[in-house]
């Protein structure tokens, strides 16, 4: 029996070293290359110059901003519609839900393709509006993510809470704000976690959209092109620091089933 | 009252979500090159995509990457996730752990980390595709492994033991008795992986061989030139995509239907 239990966990092994190989062994990498310079010779010199740099700094004030304008409004418009669609009589919720989901199996860069043209048409010369083209933008990417996480957390809402709230003589409004909304707080981070990160650092969004501003993912990219390895792992760094940070925030809170939701639809 | 005031919500945000692309959509099929005034009715956009070479193949080439490193990471994602299961702490450990990584770490950072090692630490020439399908694979087993390991949660142990029981190898009870029950977990994962592949960009542009597109790295290089032919190509390009998406949802919502049928009208009380 024991060898039996060996043999079965044997077949971990080539994923095993995959990750090891592909995932684990890139991080060393940049942390080395994030704390050495040209010569090899160990230095904080690319951690001081990041922190020290008004250009650094404001890239990233800059996405920073972004990021949490982005997620404001996806939370914004996703609440309402996962609320809807989760605690309403429609018939068809679920095909509804897959209508706002659709969109996420689309290429994101032919999205932004569409939706660049019809700016253009709305706007004149794109120029004009960087910060808000490029908020639209990210909005309209990443809205399917948002909505999912949140939809999870407020369809398995137990009814029998609300019906409570209600015999105790709640209103809606106070049901919704001491019961419902408190409730769905897992499903709400789970979507932050999902928009916030990657509106920090996709910053093809801004190129196609004509903003030359750099984010934090375009400085990763300039320095990529410039073959100057240490600044890049140094920024590679401090986002995975930031990512870090999320992560050990979000496992407390987060809803289990509503995380990782990129294909929360093709799952079920 | 309150049901007509969602139902206005509800479509107006649909409306915008939907606008730009059904727009492009209608004018991919006029000789415009631009929104504003349709001249005429032409399908000229979609003869230039599947005419001209350099589209033709960019479109192969991306459905190849995306089957081929699909493929890849459903066998390693599942015999991970399948290992794992069976394996003690330590395994669940390391892969579980090292598993989360790429699910949560910002694109751009696994592209680069990952070129910064293949390229630059180990030499690995671009143009061999080496870079660009481990790249892939990097992304979406971990997608794959995290789609599985639900299903292995559920599923009755006791089967696996009694196969073994009444003669069968191990190596025969995981192929008839494991996998039919994980199966459902493996197709979504595959799916998964390829809708992955389909929408990358940055793992893409920085493990590709020079010579190589995908639609992402494509449409980005082509709305920085200004080519107007290859520009409504892609309007065209992006309908068809659209309408196979629509297609997909359709029929899935189809044999979702019959297999809720089919579950039996039981899981009623979550009304």
């Amino acid at each position: 029996m024991n060898r039996l239990r060996f043999q079965r966990s044997q077949l971990c092994i080539p994923y095993g070293l995959f990750l090891v190989c592909f995932v684990f062994a890139p991080l060393v990498v940049i942390i080395y290359y994030a704390f050495t310079d040209g010569e090899g010779r160990i230095t904080l010199a690319n951690l001081t110059s990041f922190f020290s740099s008004p250009n650094t700094i404001g890239t990233l004030a800059y996405s920073l901003g972004i990021a949490v304008a982005t997620t404001c409004c996806c939370l914004l418009l996703a609440y309402p519609i996962a609320y809807i669609l989760a605690r309403s009589r429609f018939k068809h919720k679920a095909v509804i839900l897959m209508v706002f989901v659709m969109p996420m199996w689309i290429n994101f860069t032919l999205r932004i393709t569409a939706l660049k043209e019809i700016l253009t048409v709305i706007e004149g010369n794109l120029a004009y509006h960087p910060f808000l083209n490029t908020l639209i933008g990210m909005t309209y990417d990443f809205l399917p993510f948002m909505i999912l996480p949140i939809y999870t957390t407020l369809e398995k809402l137990d009814n029998s809470l609300l019906e409570a709230a209600a015999d105790l003589g709640a209103d809606t409004v106070r049901t919704f704000l001491r019961v419902t909304f408190p409730l769905s707080v897992p499903g709400i981070i789970s979507g932050i976690v999902m928009v916030f990160l990657p509106s920090m650092t996709n910053y093809v969004v801004l190129d196609m959209l004509y903003n030359s501003t750099y984010i934090m993912g375009s400085l990763i990219g300039a320095y990529f092109s410039a073959y100057d390895w240490h600044n890049g792992s140094m920024i590679a760094l401090i986002l995975l620091g930031i990512i870090l940070v999320f992560t050990m925030f979000t496992n407390r809170y987060a809803d289990e089933d509503a995380g990782s939701s990129r294909g929360g639809v093709l799952g079920s | 009252m309150r049901k007509t005031f969602y139902t206005i919500f509800l479509s107006f945000v649909m409306v915008l979500l939907y606008l730009p692309i059904l727009v492009l959509a209608v004018y991919s099929f006029t000789d415009s090159a631009n929104i504003g005034a349709i001249r005429g009715f032409s399908v000229q956009n979609y003869v230039t995509l599947f005419k001209k070479p350099e589209l033709r193949d960019m479109i192969a080439g991306t459905l190849i990457l995306a089957v081929g490193s699909a493929f890849i990471s459903t066998v390693l994602g599942t015999l991970g996730a399948v290992g794992v299961f069976y394996s003690g702490r330590f395994g669940n450990l390391v892969v579980g752990s090292l598993n989360k990584v790429p699910v949560v770490n910002a694109e751009v950072v696994t592209a680069f980390s990952l070129c910064i090692l293949l390229i630059g630490a180990c030499g690995v020439d671009k143009s061999s595709f080496v870079s660009l399908v481990i790249g892939h694979v990097v992304l979406e087993a971990p997608f794959v492994y995290v789609s599985v390991v639900p299903k292995l949660k559920q599923m009755d142990n006791s089967l696996y033991e009694a196969a073994l029981d009444l003669g069968a190898s191990p190596a025969m009870a995981l192929r008839r008795v494991v996998l039919p029950q994980i199966f459902p977990g493996v197709v979504s994962g595959f799916a998964l992986a390829v809708t992955l592949s389909l929408d990358d960009y940055f793992i893409t542009s920085y493990t590709k061989p020079a010579t190589f597109d995908t639609i992402s790295t494509y449409v980005v290089n082509a709305t920085r030139g200004s080519q107007t032919e290859i520009k409504t190509a892609l309007w065209a390009l992006s309908t068809i995509i659209f309408a196979v998406v629509v297609g997909m949802v359709i029929l899935m919502n189809l044999t979702g239907n019959k297999n809720e049928k089919r579950a039996g009208a039981g899981n009623e009380k979550d009304r």
